[in-house]
């Protein structure tokens, strides 16, 4: 376009004519190179990832994921105040997490009906109920943070205290006593503290000022009363 | 809402005193009527003088109050918002108002100040029931340290006892008496009932002096289990009986003692009541395998059936 312009201007007519008026009667015969690409190259890549989710192999698709898990996982080990967690969230991290500590803490069989630790089902309805009265919470003060993210965030939390939970099956094989009590007391103390602090850092910017306390507190109860159940855990 | 604190008014005693006592006295509830009849002898500068101005314009305050009071309908989030409207140091304030309860000051007046908030309630009472059954655990295992003899079991069931007791006793009892104050609201012509909300605050807040009450039952002599429980109750049923006194005192008499002895006695039950299901009184020199009293009946003490043969 442009160079058909400068050519209808190059013949120096003094009249003036309205913008490309003489365009119509351009000749080409000067060495104006008139062709060239006119399409748009597109960014093949991009286009071919959007639409190809749908041919590609399992494996890439669940590998995708569980790198998304394990990303946040490392989020939630070495805490920064990053928005991670927040933009991207996920529920299959703390799927994954809830489903290992159930059934980890459940009870075994032998053991009576009433007394005794939770079962499966409890772990789990607490967990998630727990997640979600403290979003609730958390929004009902004013918080602005989304639902999902909010739960999101309380999931993968619980990570510190699930490495917990390893750690003190590997201790209880030991045999019982004073020192096993005071080795599995300092881990979990350890992981509690690391889960608020996890937590905090994630979810204290989303509050407003003078309510930080209000909606940090309920964390604090929710990983206490989890931190609990495994310390009371005798297999 | 930061601002709320200093354009809220200033209630002095003579001024609540007089607010009390003057016919046709308005915004008893704040929500619903705002009839401006009469002076209210209220305060309302937030600055350093603390002498209670007589008259004061009703009409202004009225017209404020009534724009704030434009509360959405219930199927919306923000009706529920409104009642989370809390800072941190509003509920700090409010906890430590019914931890010290005095004679003159009406909890719902002074602290409460007609804005009930339901975070208080909600999670005092989710607080005091994880706190009972984690502390009835251990005094198991403090117990089984100190006899092997004992079966541990995690008990992991009276979580979900505590639980229900505790939310049960806060909704339901604050709805009985609410709606027998709304009863007898004929006879009394000068304050009106306390709404609901106001009602479920004031029994939430009142429970907290619980909290560090059952973390200290944790000592196993018993006259002074009893003693603490004793005074967390005095504490706890004063605060209750100091801020239903001014609504109950205009009734008959038989009514309000019947009421407030009512009220008193069912804080009681509740005291006793967990003291016994969560901390089986398990005596030092002669204990009994509690998992046997537990299934047989928790009201109870364990019967002290080892006691003949351990000495």
């Amino acid at each position: 376009m442009a160079e058909a312009a400068e050519s209808s201007g190059d013949p120096g007519t003094t009249s003036p004519r309205p913008l490309f008026a003489g365009l119509s009667d351009i000749s080409i015969s000067q060495d104006i190179p008139v062709e060239g690409e006119i399409t748009i190259p597109m960014r093949s890549h991009i286009r071919e990832f959007d639409s190809s989710t749908l041919n590609e192999s399992v494996q890439n698709t669940i590998m995708r994921d569980l790198k998304a898990v394990g990303k946040k996982f490392m989020h939630v080990l070495y805490p920064r105040k990053s928005n991670t967690l927040l933009r991207d969230w996920d529920l299959w991290g703390p799927l994954i997490l809830c489903v290992t500590l159930a059934l980890m803490l459940q009870r075994s069989s032998i053991d009576s009906e009433k007394d005794g630790g939770p079962q499966f089902a409890e772990v789990f309805v607490i967990v998630w109920f727990g997640a979600v009265t403290i979003t609730l919470n958390s929004k009902l003060l004013g918080g602005n943070i989304s639902f999902f993210q909010s739960l999101c965030v309380l999931g993968y939390c619980i990570l510190p205290l699930t490495v917990a939970m390893l750690v003190c099956r590997l201790v209880l094989l030991a045999e019982p006593g004073p020192i096993n009590f005071v080795v599995r007391f300092f881990v979990v103390i350890v992981m509690f503290a690391w889960s608020i602090v996890a937590s905090t850092a994630f979810l204290a910017d989303s509050q407003p000022p003078n309510r930080k306390a209000l909606a940090i507190y309920p964390v604090f109860l929710f990983y206490f009363v989890i931190s609990w159940m495994i310390l009371t855990f005798t297999p | 809402m930061a601002a709320a604190d200093e354009l809220a008014f200033h209630e002095f005693e003579e001024a609540s005193d007089l607010l009390a006592e003057t016919p046709d006295a308005a915004t008893t509830s704040g929500s619903n009527q705002l009839t401006p009849q009469g002076h209210v002898a209220v305060a309302v500068d937030s600055g350093g003088s603390y002498g209670a101005e007589e008259e004061v314009e009703e009409s202004d305050r009225t017209a404020l109050l009534q724009e704030e009071k434009q509360q959405p309908g219930f199927w919306t989030f923000g009706y529920y918002q409104s009642f989370f409207d809390v800072d941190t140091s509003q509920v700090l304030d409010r906890i430590r108002g019914s931890l010290l309860p005095r004679p003159g000051h009406n909890f719902v007046r002074h602290h409460l100040r007609n804005r009930p908030d339901l975070y208080g309630p909600f999670w005092i009472c989710a607080t005091l029931a994880f706190v009972l059954a984690v502390t009835g655990n251990l005094t198991l295992v403090l117990a089984q340290r100190r006899d092997p003899s004992i079966h541990y079991s995690p008990q992991f069931h009276k979580v979900t006892v505590a639980g229900v007791t505790i939310y049960c006793y806060v909704w339901l009892v604050p709805l009985a008496l609410w709606a027998f104050l709304r009863w007898r609201k004929g006879v009394r012509e000068r304050m009106g009932p306390y709404t609901f909300l106001e009602t479920v605050c004031v029994y939430g807040y009142s429970l907290f002096v619980f909290i560090p009450t059952v973390v200290l039952w944790l000592i196993p002599v018993p006259w002074l289990q009893w003693l603490f429980g004793g005074l967390a109750l005095a504490l706890s049923a004063a605060s209750l009986v100091f801020t239903l006194w001014p609504v109950v005192r205009e009734d008959t008499r038989l009514v309000a003692a019947v009421l407030l002895s009512t009220v008193v006695l069912l804080h009681a039950l509740l005291a006793v009541g967990c003291k016994f299901y969560f901390f089986q009184p398990l005596p030092l020199a002669h204990p009994a395998p509690p998992t046997q009293a537990a299934s047989l009946s928790p009201d109870l003490p364990p019967p002290p059936t080892s006691s003949a043969h351990t000495t």
